[in-house]
């Protein structure tokens, strides 16, 4: 099968994740894995960026496919439930909108920048190298080290799963994907 | 009457997260995610190599056999 530009996506998702070691305010660009999915989803109703885009997914497929890091078992079937997923989906908002508010405090003066990036929303790392300075407001490196905090623990769970069970075992309990496919089945009338 | 049986890919669309990832390794081009929100199968296309089945990060797919 013939290799489109779209193909190589992945390449821009490990870069992302590299250059969050050297500077954190790259993480924002992080929002476009939010917004494009979401922005095909509502206008077109399809999930186009999961289908072709996402180079997250590209990654999972090429580590564990091509380079052989998975397990290629089937995912035990409580994952695949709806009521897992749907779950997930909110507990990650949970932790995102935690995210944000803890990003208006330092934009608020109420509480100070934390140069650290947590892990599976409980370990502290320390990451104080990536960040020289702004000359914008400390809340802004706050929501990068928020941000990066996310995409971060999403790729350390979706390489586990990779391991145990398929490559792309992420999309089964994406956030990204869940909320695209409710979006798409509540614009395409099938809810 | 020399009824052949042939393996067709079948999608359990409950369970299916229209991922995309059947589609792409599909060599007839056999599968399309229907609406963003779940795989179909265009049985008459189908050779049933089971490459999406393996693939399916969720384990949705399985061949069925199908009196051709």
């Amino acid at each position: 099968m013939k290799k489109r530009w779209y193909d190589y996506l992945w390449v821009l998702s490990l870069t992302y994740l590299i250059l969050g070691f050297f500077n954190i305010l790259f993480a924002w660009l992080g929002l476009l894995c939010f917004f494009i999915p979401l922005i095909i989803s509502v206008s077109q109703g399809t999930k186009g960026y999961c289908n072709r885009y996402c180079g997250r997914g590209q990654l999972f497929g090429l580590l564990g496919g091509r380079f052989g890091l998975s397990r290629k078992k089937d995912i035990p079937r409580f994952m695949k439930s709806k009521a897992f997923r749907y779950g997930f989906l909110i507990f990650f908002f949970l932790m995102f909108f935690q995210m944000l508010w803890n990003t208006y405090l330092v934009f608020e003066g109420a509480a100070s920048l934390k140069q650290v990036v947590t892990l599976l929303w409980s370990f502290r790392l320390p990451w104080h190298w990536a960040y020289h300075g702004t000359l914008l407001h400390p809340g802004v490196a706050q929501f990068a080290f928020g941000f990066y905090s996310v995409m971060l623990t999403s790729t350390v769970l979706g390489l586990i799963t990779m391991v145990l069970f398929k490559p792309r075992s992420w999309c089964v309990y994406c956030p990204m994907g869940t909320m695209t496919q409710l979006i798409c089945k509540v614009k395409n009338h099938k809810m | 009457m020399n009824e052949k049986k042939r393996q067709k890919a079948a999608v359990d669309q409950n369970f299916c997260v229209a991922c995309g990832c059947c589609v792409k390794v599909c060599p007839v081009s056999a599968i399309e995610i229907q609406k963003g929100i779940a795989a179909l199968v265009d049985t008459a296309k189908c050779v049933g190599c089971g490459r999406c089945a393996k693939e399916c990060p969720a384990s949705v797919i399985e061949l069925r056999e199908v009196s051709a």
